[in-house]
């Protein structure tokens, strides 16, 4: 069942669901990586409450109106509206006064989402029974989704994907240097409106999938998973956009199999498995590999230090070291150096002098800056540089 | 010859020719909350000098550039290069912002960072070629950075990151150089690397200005200086214009007792 899930065996439908959410991940994934970069994820979280609102009054009207309630682009249009307004105030309070950004999303956020409930609150009470699809976008649901919607969907996430691969290279210029790129002649205000209409876009359009409650994890934990893995913004981009991608599909397949699997929460949850594993793993700004980097240079400062006091005859005071010194058995359980302990602890003194003479040589000291206490001079200077330095020490030992 | 009317400090409108000036401020004055930061505010840059703004903490330096560029917005005043509005202006001018305004966090590589002085020649979409790779490591090699090419931002020193800025603007082949504080919190070989290069664009005829903390440099490094302390108050020479009595008024009471200027 969970195979069948994966590689789309469940049917015509629940392919195109999942084809649908794959297509919102990417998108998501995308955009959340240029809001994470420009330091502005939080506005996610006001632009999605504000939806509801909008959501609620279009159902109203439309039904006022004696269309069908629950037709999803006039939903869609409508939750864009409120979410503009809400954008549009968070944006107001934070010019005309002095509320921080997230003060101002704070304050949008819960006071559009409580009149969205209460919106939500009274169409039930005339129209009981009806309303049943709405409750839906909060937490998202696939079921009985039709086809048009799927699609709609995913052309939805392909239009902003497409509109952000466009505006990339400002987009980028911007969050790393606001105020060049607004010499370079980029209207920094009108970006960040377009990367906001993105945002909303890509919210509105994930409304139906992954729920108004659950759609700024997709935009904040693809790019900050992403972000454990590499040091360039594109691919950091790019990966975001696969994470966000992934967790849409296998949450679309899963909930399929069960359909009391709520969709949002279960491609949320895959999201997080995915940050997860990033978090403890990454190679590059994962925990394990940083505390692995840390305990390597740790051991290797306490066996030079080690090593230079036994050169030395002086007595090692850190247990920690003599440790240390043991296991790599240059030192004996009695604390006498091994055999091999009084070579490596030679040697070091000796790199240690080479490293004295090398900054007081008139024209090699420049590459003293690259002493750190750690690196052998081997791996600084040439065979013929160090020979020239070991005879100016011979002959400063001669005379 | 373009003759432009603008608002003078006093208020009288006046007829001055700053169609040869690369940067020209009249009246220009910023405000942040109800103080203004700089008060009516002009200046006249004069091409293919090296004029250095200067002042103590809080008179304005950093401001007056980021007013002239438009990175704020002044509450009256305006900013014109060679005569003509900032908007046709754009190809022709380089910003170095101070270093500390971004966050070396950032996941980017040095030669990224310098692209960027691309961005006008490229624009949204227009594909990076390898002739405009050549160029921004030709810059990159102007201050002796080439070897870090593909290195992350955060892993560089403080001078090697204002090294890889003006590499950036050197990218733009401006002819005015706006530099924010770029000696700030640098090593002294960063120091003298930079005024190299600026020398050398001073040399080629480009024009640069630079807001500058160290008054015991002016003299070596500059041609000209811009004080200013909220309002202006010299303008000139540094023989002319950098004298004890201009950084008396600069300076007041502030002015370091070691320092001693020239008086002309």
């Amino acid at each position: 069942m969970l195979l069948d899930a994966l590689t789309l065996q469940l049917g015509y439908n629940a392919a195109l669901v999942a084809l649908g959410a794959s297509a919102l991940g990417f998108a998501a994934g995308t955009v959340g990586a240029f809001l994470y970069l420009r330091k502005r994820s939080l506005v996610s979280d006001a632009i999605s409450h504000a939806t509801l609102p909008g959501l609620a009054l279009a159902f109203i009207v439309m039904v006022a109106l004696g269309a069908d309630g629950r037709f999803l682009p006039g939903l869609l249009i409508g939750s864009a509206l409120s979410a503009w307004a809400g954008l549009w105030i968070t944006g107001w309070l934070g010019r005309a006064t002095r509320l921080t950004e997230d003060a101002a999303i704070g304050a949008v956020l819960s006071v559009f989402f409580g009149f969205g409930i209460v919106l939500l609150t009274v169409i039930q009470s005339i129209s009981a029974g009806r309303q049943a699809g709405l409750e839906g976008f909060l937490l998202g649901s696939t079921a009985g989704m039709l086809r048009s919607d799927a699609l709609l969907i995913a052309a939805g996430g392909a239009l902003v994907l497409l509109a952000t691969v466009l505006l990339r290279r400002p987009l980028l210029m911007t969050a790393f240097d606001e105020a060049y790129a607004r010499v370079q002649g980029v209207d920094t205000y009108r970006l960040d409106l377009a990367l906001m209409t993105l945002v909303m876009a890509v919210t509105v359009v994930g409304l139906k999938i992954v729920g108004l409650i659950l759609i700024v994890a997709l935009l904040i934990i693809p790019p900050v998973a992403a972000r454990f893995w590499s040091e360039n913004a594109p691919r950091v981009v790019l990966l975001s956009g696969v994470f966000g991608g992934l967790s849409g599909y296998a949450g679309a397949a899963l909930s399929a199999t069960a359909p009391d699997l709520p969709t949002g929460p279960i491609i949320v949850l895959l999201a997080f498995a995915l940050f997860a594993v990033s978090l403890l793993f990454a190679p590059l700004r994962g925990v394990l590999a940083a505390s692995l980097r840390h305990r390597r240079l740790q051991h290797k400062v306490h066996l030079r230090q080690g090593l230079l006091a036994i050169a030395h005859d002086q007595p090692i005071y850190e247990a920690v070291t003599r440790r240390m010194l043991r296991r790599a058995g240059l030192l004996r359980a009695d604390g006498m150096p091994t055999e091999s302990g009084r070579a490596e602890a030679a040697r070091a003194a000796f790199d240690e002098a080479r490293w004295h003479a090398l900054r007081r040589s008139g024209t090699l000291s420049e590459l003293a800056a690259r002493d750190d206490g750690l690196t052998r001079i081997e791996a600084v200077l040439t065979p013929d540089q160090i020979a020239t330095l070991d005879a100016r020490l011979s002959g400063r030992e001669a005379t | 010859m373009a003759q432009v009317q603008l608002a003078a400090a006093h208020g009288q409108p006046v007829q001055d020719d700053v169609s040869q000036a690369p940067l020209a401020l009249r009246g220009v004055t910023v405000s942040y909350g109800a103080e203004p930061v700089v008060l009516s505010v002009d200046m006249t840059v004069v091409p293919g000098a090296m004029t250095a703004i200067i002042g103590p903490n809080g008179a304005g330096k950093s401001t007056l550039l980021k007013a002239a560029l438009g990175i704020v917005t002044p509450l009256a005043g305006q900013a014109r290069f060679w005569g003509t509005p900032l908007k046709t202006a754009r190809d022709r001018i380089a910003y170095v912002p101070q270093r500390a305004s971004v966050d070396w966090d950032f996941p980017t590589q040095v030669l990224d960072v310098v692209m960027m002085g691309l961005y006008r020649e490229l624009g949204l979409l227009r594909r990076v070629r390898p002739r405009h790779i050549a160029h921004a490591m030709q810059c990159l090699e102007r201050v002796g950075m080439a070897g870090f090419a593909d290195r992350q931002i955060g892993q560089l020193s403080g001078g090697q990151q204002q090294r890889v800025f003006l590499a950036r603007a050197l990218a733009q082949r401006a002819e005015l150089y706006l530099l924010d504080e770029p000696f700030a919190g640098v090593d002294a070989a960063t120091e003298m690397a930079i005024i190299d290069v600026l020398k050398s664009l001073r040399d080629d005829g480009k024009t640069v200005v630079a807001v500058h903390h160290d008054l015991s440099t002016v003299e070596a490094y500059f041609d000209r200086v811009f004080l200013i302390n909220r309002r202006r108050m010299a303008e000139g020479p540094v023989a002319e214009a950098f004298t004890s009595d201009a950084l008396q008024a600069t300076y007041g009471g502030r002015l370091s007792d070691g320092f001693v200027a020239r008086s002309a």
